[in-house]
């Protein structure tokens, strides 16, 4: 068994991974990356759509390109990656990391350690959806491997649960692959997506949107052979008269993503709202020298600020793991108003914050206020599904210093 | 002689067992499904009962206490996790509940069963101390336990392979041919014809289908369905013991458990259906809810939304008589029944098995069982991963890669795991998940469900669209995206 | 011709509703002068950037991703996938390789967005 050392160990090879190994490698450390597939780039390797890097890159990619982009720079800056590799256990008061790959079992200890173990989807069986128990239910992102990466179509006619950006994306992918989709129905009265990819989707192809709609029942012996889908009120209860069935061989689930962490919820603190890790504004979480950044902090609507996140995690990390971090002090951020997911948990004056923040409910029009720093900005029509993004530079954060707490709030 | 053991579940499959033994039986064993262990036996609460509720006097009680006394011995011999938890019957502060529970204890004492006995409130917070403060009694029967009950049929059935027997699986009994009130051989689905000089029918839910092949009359069946939730290891540190409400007149109760990878199990519901839907394991809405509710009364705040991981039904084979029903027919005089193996039949299979093969099969055929010489008792200890020290997965992976590759990372299940489990018999996705529980996990195969079906593919040399979640008509992909 | 268009510039997601009356549009529904452009842009001519795969030949995978260098038109998106259907290529493929020259006839190019190598047991072969 080999014992290694490294100054920044990185858990998790997708877009927040990737960036928070160059960064923390361009500051001088040495760095390792785990990675559990067999190469880097995570769920970017299967996202073949464009809309990505405008912010990171400053222009259009689709998810294999960026990916490619920042493999680039992981051989450039000599990160150390190990691929196939599985975290079995990370002893948090020696930040010894047990660490499992076809190459070997290995212990390695790291001056830093960053957490980007990304999201899941919620899978069928979390859904208590009534019925049978038949094959042709996937969760979106099994599906768009399976299509985009393994070179396999999941069916026939497809019905799409959930109108999240991933349910929006694979129904455009499997109808231009030859697929039918018969709907893609969210139980909401308004769509989890962008309404790019409502427009671009949905409405391009004739695909339809039943919006305060709900599966309420599968049937099939084997494979899958209808879907029972019916209105639901207000409380999301069926209204009961308002089903329909759909003779689809195939159910597509985009029912959301849920943080990664219950590997390390024994040690490190979570966000009930966002369901991730708290950190502070360097992404850094309660235990001193452990990072965390990415979908596993909260879900972002946008790859570039995962990526962004995650650079700021390395390089916090790298200074900590080469003894440059200052003492940090940490203030508490409280939600307020409308706040939903909000990012970071804790504020270290001493470094720029950046808030993101997704409302609770759509908004005709609001605004985000910090009364502790007199930041008001004010939005017109605003949607969960994307978020609200804030900078504020470190020379303002000065007078908070004295304070036990910041405010973030959102008022119509 | 012959003897043809129809069914693979826990039942036919130990049967299988204790023939491979003898030295003067040829056995084999006919499973309609594509595994063993996939009917009945897959979908109940995997608890092996302290044997105090069954009425004293019916069959099911009496096998139960003797099946739980074997319990042990025979799980450590199939290399299958057993846990003596213990259960908790628990009861109100009101003297209906009270009475209840000395009911029990007075009529499990009749029964034989072991460990029980009567606890307070202090002793029932210090051992379950997230039970609802309603509770104030219990009865606590420290011989309970629980297990995987559909590994039992697995690894039993391998175990008669390994001493000779033949195991047929995917291929259902069609036919038969009967002189003289005797069977004289069986005929399957594909055609193939297996002389028999004594059939075994047991078919969980299927008892009298089957039985109606060969002519036999058995009680009819009344099914009973129960719906389930199964939780994820972090609601695991929750519970110890298997808690059960006092129970009724409709069974048990739904309870709420521990399962042997330190999940929870939530449930069953109880509904009797009106007609023979021997497919039919559909959850509904009001069971899943009842469930939840039930489960919250007993411990409140288990069901969490974010801790549920699968929900799922099974089916069990009840009578008008609420009894096993284990014969030979009087007329088909080498034809047995082994039926109505309801609730605690899980309990009960290594009795039953006893039963069968030591009892009625000397009875009817008027022979004495030869022992074989040389057998295998034990399976050897597959190396699973997540159950070895970090010193020593680093050995293993020094002489086989495969075990470094991590394919479920839920439950920590290696490559070479899965390879061997379809190198023993797995044929489909599900075949793979019940042996190695991968794809069981909080993402429920989400990361690995291709994985495992490239594994499959590459191994069982098929297309990537010919593996099978389950069943034939279970296909999980169309074709090439660009052939 | 489409009766009305959702604006997705923003999002509010304005439902703009385009009428054409002799030569000029009407157009109704947005809250913002960028809708009344984006919704003639749509209506005359709608074009999106397709992505999808082709396959590749003797690569460690059976799939390289593509997209269009700008954006084609709308109308001829199921046209251009029924030929795409039909391309292969040879492994190895590079990012920004480009497939199809001038898919669309105005200058639109169909390139790689993945790096395919050589299937391993294809780089022995050709001694590399």
């Amino acid at each position: 068994m080999k014992n290694t050392k490294t100054d920044v160990l990185v858990v998790g090879g997708g877009a927040g991974g990737m960036a928070a190994a160059v960064s923390a490698a361009k500051e001088g450390a040495h760095v390792i990356l785990l990675e559990r597939e067999d190469a880097v780039g995570g769920v970017l390797n299967q996202c073949i759509h464009n809309g990505f890097g405008l912010q990171f890159y400053q222009q259009e990619l689709t998810g294999p390109e960026f990916s490619y982009k920042l493999e680039y720079e992981l051989r450039d800056k000599d990160v150390h990656v190990v691929c196939g590799s599985y975290v079995r256990y990370i002893d948090f008061s020696s930040n010894s990391v047990y660490v499992i790959s076809p190459s070997g079992a290995q212990i390695i200890t790291a001056g830093a350690i960053v957490i980007a173990t990304g999201a899941r989807e919620r899978p069928f069986g979390a859904l208590l959806i009534p019925g049978d128990r038949p094959a042709g239910i996937f969760p979106a992102g099994l599906a768009q491997r399976y299509v985009n990466l393994e070179n396999h179509l999941p069916g026939n006619r497809a019905l799409i649960l959930g109108s999240g950006d991933i349910g929006l994306i694979m129904a455009r992918r499997l109808t231009l692959e030859g697929m039918e989709v018969a709907a893609v129905v969210e139980r909401m009265p308004y769509p989890g997506g962008l309404t790019r990819n409502v427009v671009q989707c949905l409405e391009d192809f004739g695909i339809p949107l039943l919006l305060s709609n709900t599966v309420t029942r599968v049937r099939g012996n084997g494979r899958l052979q209808s879907v029972e889908v019916s209105e639901v009120d207000e409380q999301f209860n069926p209204v009961s008269g308002k089903e329909r069935s759909f003779e689809v061989d195939t159910l597509i689930l985009s029912a959301g993503l849920i943080p990664q962490v219950e590997d390390y919820v024994r040690d490190l603190d979570t966000d009930p709202v966002n369901k991730g890790l708290s950190v502070s504004n360097t992404c850094e979480t309660n235990v001193r020298g452990v990072f965390a950044a990415g979908n596993n902090v909260a879900v972002f609507d946008l790859v570039d600020y995962v990526a962004a996140e995650g650079w700021i995690a390395g390089r916090h990390a790298a200074f900590n793991a080469l003894g440059k971090a200052h003492q940090s002090q940490r203030i508490p951020v409280v939600r307020k108003g409308m706040v939903g997911v909000l990012v970071p948990n804790m504020v270290d004056p001493n470094e720029h914050l950046r808030i993101y923040l997704r409302l609770k409910a759509p908004m005709d029009k609001g605004k985000v206020i910090i009364r502790e720093l007199e930041i008001e900005k004010s939005f017109v029509y605003g949607v969960p599904s994307e978020m609200i993004q804030l900078v504020v530079n470190k020379d303002k954060l000065d007078r908070i210093r004295d304070l036990n707490k910041l405010t973030v709030e959102v008022l119509s | 002689m012959q003897i043809v053991v129809i069914g693979g579940g826990i039942c036919g499959s130990l049967i299988l067992r204790k023939l491979s033994a003898l030295r003067n039986v040829s056995a084999v064993l006919v499973e309609a499904k594509s595994d063993l262990g996939q009917g009945v036996t897959k979908a109940n609460s995997a608890i092996v009962h302290g044997g105090y509720d069954d009425p004293h006097g019916t069959v099911r009680a009496a096998l139960c206490v003797k099946g739980n006394d074997l319990f042990a011995d025979l799980c450590e011999e199939l290399n299958v996790p057993f846990k003596r938890t213990g259960s908790l019957v628990v009861a109100r502060d009101n003297p209906d509940e009270i009475k209840k529970l000395e009911e029990l204890l007075e009529n499990g004492k009749k029964n034989g069963a072991r460990g029980l006995r009567i606890i307070g409130k202090d002793e029932l917070k210090k051992i379950e101390p997230n039970l609802s403060e309603d509770y104030k009694h219990a009865l606590h029967c420290s011989s309970a336990g629980i297990t995987e009950p559909w590994m039992i049929a697995i690894a039993a059935a391998n175990i008669g392979r390994m001493n000779g027997a033949r195991v047929i699986t995917g291929d259902p009994v069609t036919g038969c041919n009967i002189s003289d009130g005797h069977v004289e051989d069986i005929i399957l689905e594909s055609g193939t014809r297996i002389t028999a000089d004594c059939v075994i029918n047991a078919t969980g839910v299927h008892y009298n289908e089957v039985a109606s092949i060969f002519g036999v009359v058995t009680p009819p069946v009344k099914l009973r369905k129960g719906q389930y939730i199964l939780l994820d290891k972090l609601a695991g540190g929750m519970i110890k013991s298997i808690i059960f409400p006092t129970p009724s007149e409709e069974g048990k109760g739904k309870l709420v458990l521990p399962t042997v990878d330190r999940g929870v199990l939530l449930g069953p519901t109880s509904e009797r259906l009106d007609s023979y839907t021997p497919d039919d394991v559909a959850t509904s809405d009001k069971g899943l809810r009842d469930v939840i509710d039930a489960a919250d009364s007993l411990v409140p705040g288990i069901s969490r939304y974010n801790w549920i991981i699968k929900s799922f039904a099974g089916l069990r084979p009840d009578t008008d008589e609420r009894d096993f029903f284990i014969k030979a027919d009087d007329r088909v005089k080498n034809f047995i029944t082994v039926g109505a193996i309801r609730s605690p039949g899980l309990t009960a299979a290594p009795a039953i098995a006893e039963l069968v093969v030591d009892e009625l099969i000397p009875q009817i055929l008027e022979f004495s069982a030869e022992p074989k010489e040389r057998i295998v008792t034990r399976l050897p200890k597959t190396e699973k991963i997540n159950e070895l020290p970090f010193k020593e997965i680093a050995r293993m992976i020094d002489d086989d890669p495969l075990h470094g590759r991590i394919v479920c990372q839920c439950n920590e299940v290696s490559e070479r795991e899965i390879i061997n489990a379809i190198r023993e018999g797995a044929k489909t996705i599900d075949g793979v998940k019940f042996r190695t529980r991968a794809g069981f996990g909080r993402c429920q195969g989400s990361f690995c469900g291709w994985r495992i079906a490239q594994i499959l593919s590459r191994e069982l040399g098929i297309e990537l669209s010919e593996v099978r979640l389950n069943e034939k008509d279970a296909w999980i992909l169309n074709g090439k995206v660009r052939p | 011709m489409k009766g009305h268009i959702t604006c997705t510039i923003c999002p509010v997601g304005c439902r703009i509703s385009v009428k054409k009356d002799g030569n000029e549009y009407v157009i109704e529904g947005n809250k913002c002068a960028r809708g009344k452009q984006y919704a003639i842009d749509e209506l005359i001519n709608p074009t999106r950037i397709l992505t999808t795969s082709i396959k590749v030949n003797g690569g460690s995978c059976e799939l390289a991703s593509v997209r269009t260098s700008g954006p084609i038109d709308l109308s001829i998106i199921r046209e251009k996938m029924k030929e795409i259907k039909q391309i292969s290529v040879d492994a190895p493929v590079s990012v920004g390789q480009v497939i199809v020259k001038d898919i669309d006839g105005k200058g639109v190019s169909l390139i790689a967005t993945r790096e395919v190598p050589l299937r391993r047991s294809e780089t022995t072969k050709n001694g590399l």
